[in-house]
């Protein structure tokens, strides 16, 4: 890949966490916490997002966002409320951002439309109350000023009347935005002969100095005949970010001789008043003498950093920043002729938030779990042949053995956890559907997450989108009552979707619920007979009635809508659970509401399973298919028809497999009453009771590809290596429980019971 | 090594082996490496050359009992038998085989096209034979040493 389209790409990544920091801060600004700290990071947000699109050349994306900005600026400053409107409407733009984010990076077009208007509603919301931005610049008092003076060395000229004056003092978000003041100074020398001085009475005690913080002021005595204009451009880049206040000398030339950096200005209007400062004089600054060494300086920047980093700060940018304000080449340098905005590499918004962390290519990681796989299974044979080597397990080497099955199980689990994700990647996607889809139907909703910081597999994490997806489309669709319905059933007009995530004994396990009416069990079953999914005179019980809706073709929507019911509905919902080796299931009660719990594994790359022997063989039986094991009796098999075995359990009938003739290990059917008996559940719930010789026991399994080097097995899922170096192989419960029906498989479909994950 | 029949600089290498009284070899390029039998886990509904998998470092490596799928009395593998891993493709496949008899370098040739003859499998295995020092060596094509991707009912 070239490195553009890697810089490329990275900034598209940052984009995606930039606009879930936007998200997520907008919504909690719309539950109410408007606090500062909320405000500025979804502040933030939009700004990087504008800054890394205005380096790609994203012309669309940097105006819309700049609008965004500046709307979320006045929200910032206070002059702004967070009324709900505004929210709803911000909330809006965050949605139009992530879409032209999103358009950007797949060279397709955004709606043009839909920018447009919302372009227009943040400008009118601008607008509404439309005051110069004015920052609380962070004074925290003066103290004994401990700080070394900072000398800005200029080549001093007389100064006559007919000039400038030009007041500017920096807020930390220039410093934080990656502009430098000396820089700016120069800019402004180039214009004609410069006299600056610093004002730097707002500089706390050192104790209390922010590193990111800006305290320093600059009053800038310009002698050039040229427009206001051509001043402006200078800081045109800071203008959002600094106090600029532009005078004509003549108009204040008194102020000229005795410097008064403060901001008591003619024209000055909204500025706020800054504390009145020493008067630091021009004389005070000209010289080369009182100018920090260089080792000064680096022990200043090293005392900054120190106290930065016990601190929580949101700009940690602004560190060299604030460094370079002392370093004097810069303004020295007048012949130098670049413009003053570039150079400084210091931007990082996101700083406090990845500080942390690295981005690493997966098929790294894939390769490292692959390798501590095998490592693993070493280990185990290396221990079984010490153990047949004779040497008695109270040896040293024994004991060495154990301490190493410690350390590899240890390394195993670390890898397995660098794959392992917080589930708010997918959590963050849910709010805009709901909202979209809230919209779609006219019905109120609120999102209730919990349990976002639950980690679980990548894999399981991008798989899982959609069927949560659906869900929830679901839940909002058919699940919540109209506004109307909700009124007459004394509920509240706003309905709850609760989406839950927690680690559930090796398992994670998703809720989905809402506060809606309850699937409407006279329908459902009135559908699935229209449907002829069932008999007319069938008796069903809730839960067999609630679980008709996992059956293929069944949708409940009497009119196929956008959002969901598009014929394929929950049966696809429940297939993709599956093939991740996950269940669903539902409770629901009529008037209270539907929950759905998935019940998912927590990585793809293990498996837990339960040892069998089957006629001599070694086979894995995964423990998620396994509902209970036991011990048949003879008596309550029974044969059906001529090779057809079902045993009686609690009542029912449930078809026998015995896995040894099924998979051709065996021809002889195994005696039921001196085997071992495992009730498994495969897909659509179907039931089965396999029978094996013994249970050797339970372990976790990494799971290997038979196709990679052969192919597809029938009756077998995968394989995994034992302790003892050998293969065996891992059953597929699915396809082994099919062999058992053939006709009956509706019938069985419908006598699937819940499985027994229950919503707590 | 047999370098009366190299011929010219193009000389390519093949690995030879032995299964029953016949001998045989394949292009040295698609040789992975050359190990000793470990007991195989029987795979279900395999056709009867497919001795089962065994673990090749982590990987699951399919054995095709050689003898068998040429049509030949198999023998129940023993110490004594070698696996040659073989890449086919995009997948490797173990050949159980009696003994890994020579190597040989050969110019292309020295290959004597296989004569027209009525046998199925031979005309799917063999490429050409090799006369090499009296003996009657085939090369071995091990595209079809695999049965072809089919899925059936279990």
């Amino acid at each position: 890949m070239d490195p553009m389209a890697a810089i490329r790409e990275t900034f598209f990544q940052e984009c995606e966490e930039q606009l879930c920091e936007l998200e997520s801060g907008l919504m909690r600004m719309e539950g109410g916490e408007t606090d500062q700290e909320t405000v500025n990071a979804v502040f933030r947000a939009v700004h990087s997002i504008k800054g890394g699109a205005g380096a790609f050349g994203l012309e669309d994306l940097v105006r819309f966002a700049h609008v965004f900005e500046t709307a979320l600026d006045r929200v910032r400053s206070g002059k702004l409320e967070a009324s709900a409107n505004a929210m709803r409407l911000l909330l809006r733009a965050s949605d139009a951002l992530a879409d032209q984010v999103r358009c950007a990076r797949d060279g397709a077009t955004p709606d043009e439309a839909q920018t447009t208007s919302l372009a227009a509603a943040l400008k009118a919301l601008t607008n509404g109350d439309a005051t110069e931005q004015s920052d609380p610049a962070e004074d925290d008092g003066l103290g004994d000023l401990t700080f070394l003076p900072l000398p800005v060395p200029v080549e001093d000229e007389t100064l006559q009347t007919g000039g400038w004056v030009i007041k500017f003092r920096p807020f930390a978000d220039l410093y934080a935005n990656a502009n430098e003041a000396a820089l700016l100074l120069r800019e402004v020398s180039m214009l004609g002969p410069v006299r600056v001085t610093v004002d730097r009475s707002a500089l706390p005690d050192f104790a209390e100095l922010d590193p990111e913080g800006a305290y320093l002021a600059w009053t800038i005595a310009l002698h050039a005949e040229c427009d206001e204009q051509a001043i402006r451009s200078a800081f045109e880049f800071v203008e959002d970010d600094c106090e600029l206040v532009i005078s004509r000398a003549s108009d204040q030339s008194d102020r000229l001789n005795l410097p008064q950096p403060d901001a008591e200005v003619a024209g000055g209007g909204t500025a706020e008043t800054i504390p009145t400062p020493d008067p630091v004089t021009a004389a005070n600054v000209t010289a080369n003498s009182g100018m920090p060494s260089d080792a000064d300086v680096l022990a200043m920047i090293r005392k900054a950093q120190q106290s930065v980093s016990s601190s929580d700060r949101e700009q940690p940018g602004a560190i060299a920043g604030g460094a370079q304000n002392p370093s004097p080449p810069a303004v020295r340098s007048r012949q130098d002729a670049a413009p003053g905005t570039d150079g400084a590499p210091s931007k990082n918004d996101t700083g406090s938030a990845v500080g942390a962390t690295i981005r690493v290519d997966l098929d790294r990681v894939d390769r490292l779990i692959d390798l501590v796989g095998e490592l693993v299974i070493n280990e185990a044979m290396l221990t079984q042949r010490v153990m047949e080597a004779g040497l008695a397990r109270a040896s040293g080497v024994a004991a060495a053995l154990d301490e190493l099955e410690h350390l590899t199980r240890e390394i195993q689990d670390s890898v397995m956890a660098i794959r392992a994700q917080p589930v708010r990647s997918v959590f963050q996607r849910m709010p805009r559907l709901v909202r979209e889809v809230a919209a779609m139907t006219g019905k109120q909703v609120r999102l209730l997450t919990d349990g976002e910081g639950t980690e679980v597999d990548k894999t399981v994490i991008e798989r899982i989108a959609d069927p949560l997806t659906h869900m929830i489309r679901n839940a909002i669709d058919h699940g919540l009552e109209s506004t109307d319905a909700r009124l007459a059933a004394g509920k509240p007009e706003e309905g709850v979707v609760r989406l839950t995530a927690l680690h559930r004994s090796g398992r994670i396990v998703i809720e989905v619920a809402d506060d809606g009416a309850g699937i409407n069990r006279e329908r459902v079953k009135a559908k699935a007979i229209e449907k002829g999914l069932v008999a007319p005179e069938a008796q069903l019980s809730d839960e067999e009635t609630d679980n008709l809706i996992f059956l293929p073709g069944f949708s409940t929507a009497s009119e196929v809508s956008d959002i969901s019911g598009r014929g394929v509905g929950m049966d696809v919902v429940r297939r993709s659970v599956q093939s991740l080796g996950g269940r669903i299931s539902i409770a629901s009660r009529p008037g209270a509401g539907s929950t759905f719990t998935l019940s998912l594994p927590l990585t793809l790359a293990v498996l837990d399973g339960m040892v069998v022997s089957v006629a001599g063989h070694t086979l894995i039986v995964p423990l998620s298919a396994i509902i209970e094991t036991l011990q048949p009796q003879a008596a309550n098999v029974h044969t059906l028809g001529t090779d057809v075995r079902v045993v009686a359990m609690r009542g029912r009938y449930i078809p026998l497999v015995d896995v040894g003739m099924a998979l051709g290990y065996s021809e002889v059917p195994l005696e039921a009453d001196k085997s071992v008996a495992l009730l498994v559940e495969g897909e659509g719930g179907i039931r089965a009771v396999l029978i094996v010789d013994a249970i050797q026991g339970q372990r976790q399994v990494v799971i290997k590809s038979l196709e990679a080097n052969y192919r597809a097995v029938p009756g077998i899922a995968a394989a995994t290596v034992m302790g003892d170096g050998r293969v065996a192989l891992i059953l597929d419960v699915d396809a082994i429980v099919s062999v058992t029906r053939t006709e009956l498989i509706r019938g069985d479909a419908l006598r699937a019971e819940p499985t027994l994950l229950q919503a707590s | 090594m047999n370098e009366s029949l190299t011929n010219g600089a193009e000389g390519r290498e093949f690995i030879a082996f032995r299964v029953g009284q016949q001998e045989f070899c394949v292009n040295i390029m698609a040789v992975r490496e050359i190990r000793g039998w470990t007991a195989a886990t029987a795979l279900p509904q395999a056709p009867r050359y497919i001795c089962g998998v065994i673990n090749l470092r982590g990987a699951v490596l399919p054995i095709v009992d050689f003898a068998v799928r040429l049509g030949l009395p198999g023998s129940a593998p023993t110490a004594r038998h070698v696996i040659i891993v073989t890449q086919i493709h995009n997948q490797q496949v173990g050949l159980l085989v009696d003994a890994v008899s020579d190597i040989l370098t050969l110019n292309e040739n020295a290959i004597q096209p296989t004569p027209d003859v009525a046998s199925d499998l031979v005309k799917a295995f063999v490429r050409g034979l090799l006369p090499v020092d009296g003996r009657m060596i085939s090369l071995i094509s091990l595209d079809h040493i695999l049965p072809l991707e089919e899925r059936q009912a279990a």
